[in-house]
């Protein structure tokens, strides 16, 4: 080893290195789902009896967008971000991010813009109160002026770090591949990162274009969202999504990476249909271009365009299902073990599953003018990003802590974990589903009666899950403080790849002189 | 209460098979809060059944998917002495399964489309209603008709606030439902007048986005009488979800007789313009006026909101003489970009007079200031 890292607080702000970066990284994101999670609290404590109790409307408001921005933007993002930064150059051979400099930049750009976002909570007009989608107008002509510019603001500085991220990505992952490594031979982790990263470079210049028509809105006199100054309030929509549609896969694509790597582990042998899998990754990333008005069949689009979206959407279905299938057909005559990454990651094939099937019923047009807008939407939405995004992360977070640490984290407690925030899961969401068929529409700070049962379950199931994410944070610390030294380089026993022919935990700097692959 | 908590407990053992228990038991009720209606309309029929039937092919995927998941977990655990094998790829199985999946799609699809081509079939209507959305009230005008009014929750602030029971229609109940026919083809024209609404009626399967500047068209076809509720679907700001739908379904005859009435009541309403009322009058039917249409920003006690809506209490433009001209005209025409809607045409002449009357002195506002309908008429003219 050459030399170690500065000491003190320059060696977080000044550091280069992706390991450094990445924990930068996963801690920022940790904290945010905090926050976020305390929102929506906030959110369920409201909502667990009819009429107003803690909160009034506007607050209410401001609480469902911040939550949907803070845990889109500020959580799950920047997880997958940093599980990248920690474990695409230990993958591949490398001995660290192609751009290191940029990639401190692409950093240190997260918490100034979270803090302006945050800061809005403290202004005269509040935050911003038009739903983490914010549609034009409420979001542009009957919002707080200076809450909105701050909004802005806050998403073009996200913005330019996600795109800073991916591009480092991109290179580091184009150019910095152990010798022998093809391709065809990247584990699928780094694939689906490649992927998601130009799914990254392409959308978010679409987002920035999107709040640059909102400030010149604001600000300039135009008017391309106003109907009154000849603009149209659905272009906001159309762009929005455009962007938004390819958002979600960006945030699971990783979340499949992820439990490709975690499945074959557990069950001691390796991913069923390599190949297929790259391919339905790759496909599922094209898709994503041509469907976004799925979000919008009850705007009043032309029957053609509707038809068109409605089976471009269905045919997702297909490349999600081979992978579904894959990791089925993985455990199949394995010798298959139950430590908590594997309870994690098969609570996300089960739990994504039905978030699929959910996703599938509501590609069908007819169906989702009634299914839209419901809370339906929001129980599929939430099997598909915590169930599948929060849950794979957390199966990622345990898979490669001993790696990361050197220390082993605690299986009980790990366990109690994993069931509380499965229970606590299942409880807050599935009965989203029976109010939503019943005719509760979402974003709604007060609602009729015959919610009220299924409400209260969700409300109590949320708590749980609430707390059991603290639990999370006091085993990470326990491990990191204290846990049992784990010195092999392969904490488990089935798992192949480079980060586990390192010594644990890993060195700050590996691979100076890279690794051959055969 | 107790009872579903045990059920939702089981169902996380075998959640999709529950879901399916509870769906059949929509199936003979009719109505569910667990499952989606099955509606009163030929569109909400056709759309219930390829719910369910897609909900039934999610169910069989489910099982053959999950009942492997189970197998492979059960069968072949380490600790039974599972040995793995080592086979990684079949070419024949990935090709089946892509290939079987989009077969089901194509069978999914086709009843997906005659659907949908039925929802777009607005064409030959016999009756239109203009349905406008604006914060957070819904107007429905009869068209040709000479019939318009606009529809607000009724529930009482103290039922929303906990201070008084609620009502079995808590937040499901508005002043003036919308009446219409049993049996005949109606198309909603859905338009909006601030930000982006959506009318939705479950039970007629219909929901469509209100957007300023933009109208769109829906219909149903109603076989039933009875009253239907529905909501706003669409985040359009605080009081989002105090903005419901009602539908008053009723038989022709019924129907013909409601609309000559309401005819009769308009011209009547019209005829008070040209009368002369006192201060008395004015501030009783102002207080009603006030608190069904301007009580939800700037509350009964006329204080606002603060950052969001303007206080009347107090305020420069309900107590000094020489901002009465402007007084009327905000209330007449609204305020542009921000929540402050025009109401002139949405409530009457006399209304309006009441409500500026009312505003002019309630609250210790006490200007003494009397604004007649005729005033109000004269300035909607420009005179």
């Amino acid at each position: 080893m050459a030399h170690g890292p500065a000491k003190g607080i320059r060696r977080w702000l000044y550091t280069t290195n992706h390991k450094d970066i990445g924990s930068l990284y996963l801690w920022f994101s940790f904290a945010m789902f905090i926050l976020g999670g305390a929102f929506a609290m906030i959110i369920r404590a409201e909502l667990f009896q009819p009429g107003m109790q803690l909160v009034e409307p506007e607050f209410f408001n401001q609480m469902t967008t911040m939550h949907g921005l803070v845990m889109v933007f500020g959580a799950i993002m920047p997880a997958f971000v940093g599980l990248a930064n920690w474990m695409i150059p230990m993958m591949i051979g490398a001995p660290d991010m192609a751009l290191p400099r940029m990639n401190n930049l692409s950093f240190w750009l997260l918490p100034p813009a979270f803090l302006m976002l945050a800061a809005t909570l403290f202004t005269e007009g509040g935050a911003p109160q038009a739903g983490w989608t914010f549609y034009a107008p409420l979001s542009t002509t009957y919002a707080n002026p200076l809450t909105a510019t701050i909004f802005i603001f806050a998403v073009h500085t996200m913005g330019a770090s996600s795109i800073m991220g991916s591009i480092n990505i991109i290179a580091t992952i184009l150019n910095m591949r152990a010798p022998g490594m093809s391709y065809m031979k990247m584990p699928l982790f780094v694939w689906t990162w490649l992927i998601t990263a130009f799914l990254l470079v392409a959308v978010m210049p679409v987002l920035a274009g999107a709040v640059t028509m909102m400030l010149m809105d604001i600000h300039g006199g135009t008017s391309f969202f106003d109907a009154a100054g000849g603009g149209d309030p659905v272009l906001f929509q159309h762009v929005f999504w455009f962007f938004g549609h390819p958002e979600v896969y960006i945030i699971i694509l990783p979340a499949f990476g992820v439990i490709s790597q975690i499945i074959p582990t557990f069950s001691r042998k390796p991913l069923f249909g390599y190949s297929s899998m790259v391919y339905a990754t790759a496909s599922i990333a094209l898709l994503s271009f041509i469907v976004w008005a799925h979000h919008m069949f009850t705007v009043g689009m032309p029957l053609a365009g509707e038809l068109f979206f409605m089976y471009a959407t269905m045919l997702i279905a297909v490349p999600t299902g081979v992978k579904v299938f894959n990791w089925i057909a993985t455990m199949f005559k394995g010798s298959i073990t139950f430590e908590t990454p594997m309870l994690f990651s098969l609570a996300f094939l089960v739990l994504f599953t039905i978030g699929g099937f959910t996703g599938v019923m509501l590609s069908i047009a007819p169906a989702d003018f009634q299914y839209h807008d419901s809370y339906f939407v929001v129980a599929h939405f939430h099997y598909v990003m915590v169930a599948g995004a929060v849950f794979s992360m957390s199966a990622a977070v345990y898979y490669w802590l001993p790696k990361w640490t050197g220390r082993m984290y605690s299986e009980p407690l790990a366990q109690v974990h994993f069931w509380t925030s499965f229970i606590g899961f299942n409880l807050t969401f599935f009965p989203q589903h029976f109010v939503g068929l019943a005719g509760m529409p979402r974003r709604y700070s007060d609602y009729a009666l015959q919610f009220a049962d299924y409400n209260m379950i969700s409300s109590c199931g949320a708590f749980l899950y609430g707390i059991s994410q603290i639990l999370f944070l006091v085993i990470i610390i326990l491990t990191i403080k204290g846990g049992k030294k784990t010195t092999a380089d392969k904490t488990w026993e089935g798992a192949e790849g480079l980060e586990w022919t390192v010594p644990s935990p890993a060195p700050y700097h590996t691979f100076s002189t890279p690794p051959t692959v055969k | 209460m107790f009872a579903r908590a045990k059920q939702l407990t089981m169902l996380l053992l075998g959640s999709a098979c529950l879901w399916g228990g509870s769906a059949l038991a929509a199936d003979s009720a009719g109505r569910s809060d667990e499952n989606m209606p099955i509606g009163v309309t030929p569109v909400s029929q056709t759309v219930y059944d390829i719910h369910m039937l897609m909900f039934w092919i999610c169910v069989a995927i489910g099982v053959l998917t999950f009942g492997a998941l189970i197998f492979s977990l059960i069968k072949y655990r380490k600790s039974k002495g599972a040995v793995a094998a080592n086979f990684h790829e079949s070419t024949k199985v990935e090709i089946a399964w892509t290939v079987i999946p989009f077969i089901i799609l194509i069978g999914m699809a086709w009843p997906a489309t005659t659907a949908l081509i039925e929802v777009y079939d607005s064409d030959e209507a016999e009756l239109d209603i203009k349905v406008t959305g604006s914060q957070w009230k819904w107007r429905y005008d009869y068209i040709g008709e000479d019939v318009g009014f606009l529809s607000i929750l009724s529930t009482p602030r103290d039922q929303i606030e906990n201070k008084t029971a609620k009502g079995e229609f808590y937040l499901q109940e508005v002043d003036e439902p919308l009446v219409l026919p049993v049996g005949k083809k109606v198309r909603f024209l859905v338009t909006a007048s601030d930000v982006i609404h959506s009318w939705w009626v479950p039970d007629l399967a219909v929901k469509r986005d209100a957007i300023p500047g933009f109208t769109h068209e829906s219909w149903a076809y109603i076989e039933k009488a009875g009253t239907y509720r529905g909501y706003c679907a669409e985040l359009c700001g605080k009081d989002h979800a105090f903005m419901p739908i009602v539908v008053k379904a009723v038989p022709e005859a019924e129907y013909n007789d409601w609309l000559a009435q309401k005819k009769q009541e308009a011209a009547e309403l019209r005829a008070l313009t040209s009368k002369v009322f006192t201060l008395d009058e004015l501030m009783a039917r102002g207080k009603d006026v006030y608190s069904k249409n301007c009580a939800a920003c700037h509350l009964e006690n006329g204080e606002g909101v603060q950052g969001a809506f303007p206080a009347l209490k107090g305020s420069p433009m309900a107590i000094e003489a020489d901002q009465l001209t402007a007084h009327i005209d905000i209330v007449v025409n609204g305020k542009s970009g921000t929540a402050m809607q025009a109401f002139g045409g949405n409530i009457s002449d006399v209304d309006l007079a009441a409500v500026i009357t009312y505003e002019r002195n309630a609250w210790g506002n006490n200007t003494g200031e009397i604004v007649q309908p005729v005033d109000v008429y004269n300035h909607r003219k420009g005179e």
